[in-house]
């Protein structure tokens, strides 16, 4: 949910509960109010009829309401004696509505010329239902009129105030450690969004050093290595062609070798995945893949055939797109050798060029995590393997913008690229 | 053949010398800038192997006074940096191959005579041994005139044997020059065994006097019988 819905979220359930207690307080106010003024209308009234009856008797007959909003009926003293003014409500008959409608009632008793009159005036009342219904209608339009002057406020507020804050977010969503070396913020007066603004900074500094130190520490170390191995598998070389060594101490030397080598291939893979990382291969063309499959399977016939393992090819599609034609092999030949090596005497892998997809398919019991395959030196429990072809196979896919994934369908490891 | 190493690391300078030397080559050290440069200012060499990261001057600097001289010395870089701008330079520069360290010695052998030859003979690739020759640019090998058919991977195996013939070699360097720089994340050689079998026996079917013999272990050599 973004910020400014949150709080707009906020401030709806707030005045919700705020307007509806301030409704109900303000309807019984307002309700107590009419009935206080029309109670002293009333009374006005009364009095008024009182003077009016002692200059005109004639007043004191008028038992009906018909046409005035008051009957006078006489009564008895005893009645009269124990009698207070008293309001109350009442229906009435109206004619212009056609029903009983709501109205307040005064009853009071007076003397005149010794005799004891009863006195009801009548004023039509507000009908509270009307009113409950005006009242919550206006509410709702309050609400809405609130709400959305809360959204154009947030909204302009949000602009200026968080602008510096949505800047820095965007930036941070473009920004890449590999390819840039840090982020350009504008000047704030907002001192949080200025310390966040160097904090962040600082961060991004710190990261991207320690990214490009790794980097730079893994290349020169590969680099450095390179040298001292030359040596000793070359001094191992002209050891072995010494003829006065016995086949014991040559097979030994052949171990130390093979170590040696496997710490080369090892090192130059390291070697290459930070070539790759550090966007060194540059030279690009458009490149048909189909080609490419069939050359590296040329390549790996024998390796296949040593290791009893048929590679069946199908393409149904012609597959084009731009890449460096060394990374291109090196992709296609980790997933290939993966294949073989990783397959069981007499099985066969299957390799398909379908329309933007290259599938590599081998059978195996047991899904490997899909998680860490990818990762460096992840699933390298075979023996003599450098743990890193994966990794090299990610970061060439990655280069190109092409996805690279694996999955466990019908028993089959399925590593596929697509384009 | 006179061939110069300009190398500042001793063991491998002396490495290299040793392989060379097994060759019959004369072999001259340099191991900085200043003593490269002198070097080549007063003699003239038929390969001059080139280690561009040098502790008192770059190595392409090197090359360029090589190339300014005229005589036409074959240059191989040899460079732990391998780097792909560097080898772009380099061969730009004039340089007649590119070696990453580390490499086998038998692929620096290969490699040197590869360039000797392209120097030394324009036309006639013959390569002799025993009674086996093989003809370098039809891809074709014969035994005692009689033709001997080969395919691309069992030629490509023999020629590098006999390239370094009566010498070690080692299967990794074997395989990576047969099939291919890719192949090196194969970690496990014992697929070439095939090929050689089938080229042992073409070659005994033919009477061949040459023996490639499997050191255990290690790889193979290619002896004259």
């Amino acid at each position: 949910m973004k910020l400014l819905n949150y709080t707009t979220t906020y401030f709806a359930g707030i005045l919700i509960l705020l307007l509806g207690i301030w409704a109900v307080i303000f309807y019984f106010e307002i309700l107590d109010e009419i009935y206080d003024s029309m109670d002293d209308g009333l009374d006005n009234q009364k009095m008024l009829i009182i003077r009016k009856a002692r200059q005109d008797p004639f007043v004191l007959e008028k038992n009906a309401f018909e046409d005035g909003n008051y009957i006078i009926t006489p009564t008895t003293p005893e009645n009269s004696h124990s009698f207070t003014d008293s309001y109350r409500d009442s229906l009435m008959y109206m004619e212009n509505e056609s029903e009983y409608e709501p109205v307040r009632l005064l009853e009071s008793v007076f003397q005149q010329e010794g005799r004891f009159y009863k006195i009801k005036v009548v004023t039509s009342m507000v009908e509270e239902d009307d009113l409950r219904k005006e009242l919550f209608f206006s509410l709702i339009w309050l609400y809405l009129g609130l709400i959305l002057s809360i959204l154009v406020l947030n909204n302009f507020l949000q602009q200026k105030t968080w602008k510096p804050f949505y800047k820095l977010l965007s930036r941070l969503e473009n920004f890449s450690i590999e390819k840039d070396r840090d982020i350009k913020y504008e000047k704030t007066n907002i001192d949080e969004f200025q310390l966040l603004n160097e904090r962040v900074d600082r961060l991004l500094k710190k990261s991207v050093e320690s990214y490009h130190s790794q980097k730079e520490f893994i290349e020169n170390a590969s680099h450095e290595l390179q040298t001292p191995l030359a040596i000793s598998i070359n001094k191992l070389e002209l050891m072995a062609e010494n003829a006065t060594l016995s086949p014991d101490q040559m097979e030994e030397l052949g171990t130390v070798l093979n170590s040696l080598e496997r710490l080369t291939r090892l090192n130059r893979s390291l070697l290459l995945l930070s070539r790759i990382e550090n966007r060194q291969f540059v030279e690009e063309e458009k490149i048909n893949w189909n080609e490419q499959v069939k050359t590296v399977m040329a390549e790996f016939q024998d390796f296949a055939a040593h290791q009893q393992v048929e590679m069946i090819f199908s393409e149904d599609a012609v597959v084009e797109h731009t890449g460096n034609r060394d990374l291109v092999r090196i992709l296609l030949s980790n997933l290939i050798k993966n294949a073989i090596l990783h397959s069981s005497s007499g099985t066969v892998v299957e390799i398909q060029i379908l329309p933007e997809i290259i599938q590599f398919k081998n059978s195996g019991n047991n899904p490997l995590d899909k998680t860490k395959i990818f990762n460096r030196f992840q699933g390298a429990e075979k023996v003599q393997s450098t743990g890193l072809g994966l990794a090299i196979s990610k970061a060439i896919a990655e280069r190109f913008g092409l996805e690279l994934s694996y999955s466990f369908i019908d028993k089959k490891h399925v590593f596929i690229i697509r384009f | 053949m006179k061939i110069l190493i300009i190398e500042d690391e001793k063991d491998m300078r002396q490495n290299m010398k040793a392989t060379l030397e097994k060759e019959n080559f004369l072999v001259e050290l340099a191991g900085t800038y200043k003593d490269a440069m002198s070097k080549i200012g007063i003699y003239d060499y038929d390969c001059i192997l080139l280690d561009i990261m040098l502790p008192d001057g770059n190595g392409l600097e090197v090359l360029k006074a090589i190339k300014e001289k005229g005589y036409g010395d074959s240059v191989i870089i040899v460079s732990a940096k391998n780097s792909l701008d560097d080898k772009v330079q380099g061969l730009d520069l004039g340089a007649d191959d590119y070696l990453p360290k580390p490499f086998h010695m038998a692929e620096l052998n290969a490699r040197v005579k590869a360039v000797l030859r392209r120097r030394k003979f324009d036309g006639a690739n013959l390569l002799q041994i025993g009674n086996i020759s093989i003809d370098m640019d039809n891809h074709q090998v014969s035994v005692d005139g009689r033709d001997l058919e080969l395919n691309r991977k069992e030629f490509d195996v023999l020629f590098y044997l006999c390239t370094n013939q009566n010498r070690l070699v080692s299967k990794s360097a074997l395989a990576e020059h047969v099939w291919g720089d890719y192949i090196d994340q194969a970690d496990n050689f014992d697929f070439i065994y095939s090929q050689i079998k089938n080229l042992r026996k073409k070659l005994l079917d033919h009477h061949a006097e040459v023996e490639i013999k499997a050191v255990y272990g290690i790889g193979y050599k290619l002896l004259v019988s």
